[in-house]
């Protein structure tokens, strides 16, 4: 059940130039599956509205979340300033979630870039503890240069390649250019990153026959489906809007990426 | 202690509302509000057929407030009859529909499509959505083009109309003058302010739709005032809304002159927003010893 609540900082680090990783205690935790986000709130009250974070891992037992995020403005900036045992607002858990189910039985791969990369450890072990396991998974995960964060976390629960930007680690190039490379053949692809990154996917899905599910990001208000700030475009008339909109926040963010017009 | 407040012989159990567009037809609220603590929903902008919106971002925060341009998106007249409105019917709060449309025709279908469901307390046209081209703003930023549109809606409505302002004219008074004179039971107001936002590092516009409109507490003072200058000018009651966050807002613009109020964009910040404010009000009334929320109306 989606609720507004404190959540009392276990610990918080810098991962990368940037790039922050925190746990958080909160009763959300015992709720969350791979790909869903949360809402995290400043205390400036001139910041209002929520910033959707994706939820990176899940300590059921330690009752804890893990958010790791990129320093991008006022809200983010205000994040990395918290500390153990300070306590810091979130509303979630938030979203759809990977379809893991649909990958039982069959090859998967998790790919991400930059700040989407996160979500998809919590999606590797997930799914590695799953009953619907995979028969092969592996993961490619790009980054813009030597600063993998996340990646040893990777290598806990399965094979991880690298793309990197600059050719420091891995493939030169994109996370498509690591799959190509390394001859990973795969049937389904869960995916979080930007949108060039999303849509190479989508192509590269349409082209070997396979299905991918991309979690999408755009600017949010609400949340929770109410006010229609953060729409995508899809193919069919959706359900709930009779036009050709989905709410990302609360229809997704993962998406087929069939379903979109993008 | 007395909370309940009269609008055009509708009873509401108290004075506090949701401002339309910012909590869709309750339902996305109601894993937050009991809907039933409400004195009403007020729904999001329902046309006669389906619309697509604007495209994103549609969104964009600025300080102390947001920036919208979602473009009225919904599902169309007889989606919400089927859905919201039937689910609606499992509350015991006040329903008010607001009506919107690119056309005066357009209006009155989607208005004579309501007349006959028992579950619509009120209706509140928004002749003030600053972001879709055709309609809306349209009919609200001169005088004689509300007079008119709100003597043709009240021919045909079965339910009490409320006229929904824009904060966008150089004189309210005359625009709240111009609704009365035309026939409205009410007025509510504010609508949203017209803003824009650059995003310097990109070197573009923070909103696809260039313009949006601006909501939150930055625009509470701008919209104390209106209600003040509003209610000042009319006889009919007016729902005054614009930044509500908690009680002592909404007390503010009880004080200035309205009847009921709206919480808005706040419910972003906060799902709880508007339930805080209907116990926020019941604890200044313990604390002054007022027994009759409609005492303080206007008192200033």
């Amino acid at each position: 059940m989606k609720q507004k609540s404190m959540a009392k900082v276990i610990s918080q680090e810098v991962l990368a130039d940037g790039i922050y990783d925190m746990w958080l205690e909160t009763p959300i935790a015992m709720d969350v599956h791979a790909g869903q986000f949360v809402g995290v709130y400043t205390v400036n009250r001139a910041a209002l509205l929520p910033r959707p974070i994706s939820i990176c891992e899940v300590d059921r037992e330690a009752s804890a979340i893990r958010l790791v995020y990129r320093v991008v403005g006022v809200g983010t900036a205000e994040f990395a300033l918290y500390r153990q045992g300070d306590y810091i607002s979130i509303l979630g858990p938030l979203g759809n979630g990977f379809p893991l189910e649909t990958a039982a039985g069959k090859r998967a791969v998790l790919m991400g870039g930059g700040i989407g990369v996160p979500p998809l450890l919590g999606t590797a072990k997930e799914i590695r503890n799953s009953k619907s396991a995979p028969s092969q998974i592996s993961a490619v995960m790009g980054y813009r240069n030597s600063e993998t964060f996340l990646a040893d976390d990777f290598g806990r629960y399965l094979q991880l390649y690298i793309a990197s930007d600059d050719g420091s680690v891995g493939t030169k190039g994109n996370v498509i250019d690591a799959l190509r490379e390394n001859g990973i053949d795969c049937d389904v692809i869960f995916a979080c990153g930007p949108m060039p990154m999303l849509k190479g996917i989508k192509d590269y899905a349409k082209e070997k026959g396979i299905k991918a599910y991309i979690s999408l990001e755009e600017r949010m208000a609400c949340g929770v489906g109410a006010c229609l700030g953060c729409i995508c475009k899809t193919k069919e008339t959706d359900s709930h809007s009779h036009v050709k909109n989905a709410r990302i926040c609360t229809d997704g963010p993962v998406f087929d990426a069939d379903d979109l017009d993008m | 202690m007395n909370t309940a407040v009269e609008i055009a012989g509708v009873k509401f159990k108290n004075p506090v509302m949701t401002a339309s567009g910012t909590f869709g037809s309750g339902m996305e609220y109601s894993d937050f509000v009991d809907l039933d603590k409400l004195g009403a929903i007020v729904t999001k902008g329902v046309a006669n057929v389906p619309w697509e919106g604007n495209p994103v971002p549609r969104v964009a925060e600025v300080y102390g407030g947001m920036l919208n341009a979602i473009g009225l998106q919904n599902p169309g007249v007889d989606v919400f009859i089927d859905r919201d409105l039937e689910f609606l019917k499992k509350y015991d709060t006040r329903v008010i529909v607001n009506v919107c449309g690119k056309t005066v025709e357009d209006y009155l279908e989607v208005v004579e499509r309501l007349s006959s469901q028992e579950r619509v307390d009120m209706l509140e046209i928004n002749v003030s959505c600053p972001n879709v081209k055709e309609g809306a703003i349209a009919f609200g930023q001169k005088a004689d083009a509300l007079y008119d549109i709100t003597g043709r809606i009240k021919e045909r409505a079965k339910q009490p109309v409320i006229m929904k302002l824009s904060p966008n004219v150089t004189s309210i008074s005359e625009m709240a003058k111009a609704a009365e004179a035309g026939g409205a039971d009410a007025i509510s107001l504010i609508n949203t302010i017209t803003g824009m936002k650059i995003d310097i590092h990109k070197r573009k516009f923070a909103l696809a739709n260039k313009t949006g409109g601006l909501s939150g507490p930055a625009i509470k003072p701008v919209a104390v005032r209106m209600v003040y200058e509003a209610s000042h000018a009319v006889k009919i009651p007016v729902i005054g809304m614009g930044g509500i966050a908690n009680a002592e807002d909404a007390i503010e613009f009880i004080m200035a002159g309205a009847s009921a109020v709206a919480v808005g964009a706040m419910n972003f910040h906060d799902p709880y927003t508007t339930l805080n404010v209907v116990k926020g009000i019941e604890e200044y009334m313990a604390r002054y010893g007022v027994s009759d929320i409609n005492e303080l109306r206007g008192i200033v």
